[in-house]
């Protein structure tokens, strides 16, 4: 076992900080610490021209390979990427779902055409992607899709059916990966194709759903007789779960490293509050704070060893990824009590009228759907048993 | 940076984990929780004599093996997990560390090399006040006292909770000057057991797999030779040695846990209830999957600290993070392990709950580590205090 990094990585390091600090100045100056969850409404199009700035600079899809517009970064770069970036309090990344799952399902399952028709966008951070799973009847039975896509041999294009739901960046998105069923008769995971939608078109149409912070991040994207070009299947008809279920592979925690010095600065803010108001004195308060702080310090050893892991790995994620999202979403949302709790009767009061949040109010909020969203925790505790412990599989009840 | 086991770390925890699986056994282990010692004579003869496992991570010149910490908590977290009864945490985690750590290039010449050849040791430093307030571990724990002679110095006062002590061979004790208070006047020794003076008395304990002692000096004379360090200020490296055991003691904690999971997912898919095994029931997969969770949380603060102390031990970089490191293992491990032993016992239902199953000797187990050196809450006080209070990095102790 070695902690430390390279000289070779800490240069690396310094780049990248010198880097956030030139150009997180003037016009990107007031998206520092914005645009995280809870706030990703804010400043759309200053963060659209951030991608893009980003992208100028080279730090877009830093880890992917080169020879489709990425920097071959290793693992150790990568996680210095995403803790220079969430240190210096850089936005929240409209590209990521382009960056971290549409463009790997690309590299891993697409045509060469669809790499050179997609990739580019993602890497220049001028196409936006966003992740059509969800349905109002498949939420944690997320096989239970009943969207369909039907090839019109006539238009020589699918004709895709349908609702989407919990859909993040939809209203901003340029394109939509969406599973939908290609065999009408088939049911679970059988008999689904995944599809590359463009979302301006007039079969598509996007809603906001105000959620309890007020704001709407999520949306559900409604689709009649939207077309897909016969080009944009990625895998053949009938792989769709196989592809989709291939992205989870792709999510190893790297990002997730990035995720822990946001929550490094919330946690700080809440010690800040603490220490100012006296609750630092209060002797459960201070089991709380030294709890979060535990074990938000064990959180990024367990993404050490999760990336430590990742070469031996053969695909299926390892015991310490497997509770990762259990343990993250978990601790995140005793955070978002402990941030109410320390600031007392004043967590009741707003910023102002009518429903205008502090970030950290925003924040407790917010993090109500960490343990909801992609696999509740009571999914969450049925992989980690069937797939961790080999215990049975659920019944399914017909 | 990598963090994960390298090829010959992932060796020596597979010896561990097949010799002990031969030799810790439920009967084994219960073969020596009844005798006096607590442990098998002939078990602590062969691994010192076959394994040289006492050795571990003691230098070279020293007649050790010169492995590393992360080595010594690889063979710690089999140890926890077959639940081997035995002299080598007081030994070496205690014992060794002390002389480690304080000793004087002389002492280490004389009593290291002892140690690799299978002498046993161990730590006092706490009196009765470690109890007061549920559990304080810090210098305010230190009862014992020293005063200056002649020749030396004579020690009077007592120790309680001392692991192995009844039975240990070489004892390094802490005393503090007379009428000091707090962090200052502490002194550390090495101390023959058979030393005149030297009372001793085997106190009966909850968990049968660790033996816990109470010591008593009455007027020892000891030379100036025996003290370890420097007089009066040897708080620092009393707080180093016992930070490396909660280091160790963590990582013996998460196997154990490690183990109860396996033990309770292997009893649910054999136990039938309502014509299915137990384990398709979400119920116990939820419990389960909590349990997994947490043993995989604990292991990664272990290794994490492992890295930490073994730093501290060649002075690295990371070498000042040992007091955080140790208290965020031995914080969340101590937690961890209780309560997967708690649900171990609910899951094996009515024969977790007989003398003849295992679960219990891993629930006494889980409570005697727990309280040892500081529960889950003393050490979140601690990192409370680094954490939130201004000036006070060695308040805690």
């Amino acid at each position: 076992m070695k902690l430390s990094f390279s000289a070779e990585d800490e240069r690396f390091r310094q780049q990248v900080a010198q880097w956030l600090q030139d150009n997180l100045a003037g016009e990107f100056a007031k998206l520092k610490f914005r645009g995280g969850p809870g706030d990703e409404h804010s400043f759309p199009e200053e963060r659209k021209r951030w991608e893009q700035k980003l992208a100028e600079g080279g730090w877009t899809c830093i880890g992917w390979p080169q020879e489709y517009g990425g920097r071959s970064c290793s693992i150790e770069q990568q996680v210095i990427f995403n803790e220079e970036y969430a240190r210096a309090g850089a936005p929240g990344h409209v590209g990521h779902i382009g960056e971290g799952l549409a463009g790997p399902t690309l590299i891993a399952f697409g045509s060469s055409e669809q790499k050179k028709k997609y990739l580019p966008g993602i890497v220049a951070g001028t196409e936006l992607w966003c992740q059509g799973y969800s349905e109002p009847g498949a939420g944690s039975d997320l096989a239970n899709v009943k969207t369909k896509a039907r090839f019109d041999d006539a238009k020589g294009k699918w004709i895709i059916n349908g609702q989407k739901v919990w859909t993040s960046l939809a209203h901003e998105a340029d394109y939509c990966f969406v599973i939908a069923r290609t065999d009408p008769d088939s049911v679970a995971h059988k008999g689904l194709g995944f599809f590359l939608i463009k979302m301006d078109q007039p079969g598509v149409e996007v809603r906001g759903i105000q959620q309890i912070t007020g704001t709407s991040e999520f949306n559900e994207v409604f689709f009649d007789d939207a077309e897909c070009s016969a080009d944009d299947i990625v895998g053949e008809p009938g792989e769709g779960w196989k592809v989709a279920m291939g992205l989870l592979g792709f999510e190893r925690g790297v990002s997730t490293l990035g995720q822990q010095m946001q929550f490094q600065n919330e946690l700080n803010d809440v010690i800040a509050i603490a220490k100012g108001n006296g609750a630092a004195g209060d002797p459960t308060i201070r089991q709380r704070l030294a709890k979060a702080h535990a074990e938000l310090k064990i959180m990024r050893y367990n993404s050490m060893r999760m990336l430590s892991g990742q070469s031996s790995s053969n695909g299926s994620l390892q015991k310490e990824a497997l509770i990762y999202k259990l343990f993250w979403a978990t601790w995140h949302r005793s955070m978002g009590e402990l941030a109410m709790d320390v600031l007392g009767p004043e967590s009741q009061i707003l910023d102002a009228a009518p429903y205008q949040l502090s970030r950290l109010q925003a924040m407790y909020m917010f993090v109500r759907s960490d343990t909801i969203y992609g696999g509740t925790n009571e999914i969450q505790k049925n992989i980690i048993a069937e797939r961790g412990l080999g215990m049975p599989k659920e019944p399914r009840w017909n | 940076m990598e963090f994960s086991f390298t090829e010959e770390q992932q060796m020596i925890r597979d010896t561990a984990e097949a010799f002990l699986a031969e030799v810790s056994t439920s009967e084994a282990i219960r073969v020596a929780m009844a005798t006096e010692q607590g442990y098998q004579t002939e078990l602590w003869q062969r691994m010192c004599t076959e394994l040289y496992w006492q050795a571990i991570h003691i230098p070279e010149a020293y007649g050790g093996l010169g492995l590393g910490y992360v080595e010594l908590v690889a063979m710690l977290e089999q140890m926890g997990r077959y639940l081997l009864c035995s002299p080598f945490f007081s030994t070496v985690c205690l014992g060794a560390n002390a002389l480690l750590i304080a000793g004087s290039e002389e002492q280490k010449a004389k009593y290291l090399p002892r140690i690799c050849e299978g002498q046993t040791a161990t730590l006092a430093f706490s009196g009765v006040s470690a109890a007061k307030l549920g559990g304080d571990w810090s210098a305010n724990s230190i009862d014992a006292s020293w005063q200056k002679t002649a020749t030396g110095y004579r020690l009077n006062g007592g120790y309680r909770y001392v692991l192995d002590g009844a039975h240990a061979e070489l004892l390094i004790v802490a005393a503090r000057a007379d009428g000091s208070s707090g962090e200052t006047g502490i002194s550390l020794f090495v101390v023959d057991a058979n030393e005149a003076g030297v009372e001793r008395q085997s106190l009966p304990t909850m968990d049968q797999t660790r033996r816990q002692a109470d010591i008593q000096l009455n007027d020892v004379e000891l030379p100036q030779s025996a003290r370890l360090g420097d007089e009066g200020t040897a708080w620092n490296s009393l707080q180093a040695i016992v930070d490396l055991a909660n280091v160790a003691l963590a990582a013996e904690q998460m196997g154990g846990s490690q183990q109860l999971l396996d033990m309770t997912v292997a009893y649910t898919q054999e136990r039938q209830q309502f014509g299915r095994p137990i384990s398709s029931f979400q119920a116990i997969k939820h419990k389960a999957a909590e349990m997994m969770t947490s043993v995989e949380v604990a292991r990664s603060g272990v290794y994490y600290a492992a890295c930490v102390a073994q730093e501290f031990l060649q002075q690295g970089e990371l070498a000042v993070e040992l007091p955080e490191a140790a208290s965020i293992a031995k914080s969340y491990c101590s937690d961890a392990y209780f309560a997967s032993a708690g649900e171990a016992m609910q899951m094996h239902g009515g024969v977790g709950f007989t003398w003849e199953y295992d679960v219990h000797l891993y629930f006494k187990r889980a409570k005697s580590s727990e309280h040892y050196l500081g529960n889950g809450a003393w050490h979140r006080e601690r990192l409370a205090q680094l954490l939130l209070d201004e000036n006070t990095e060695s308040k805690a102790g």
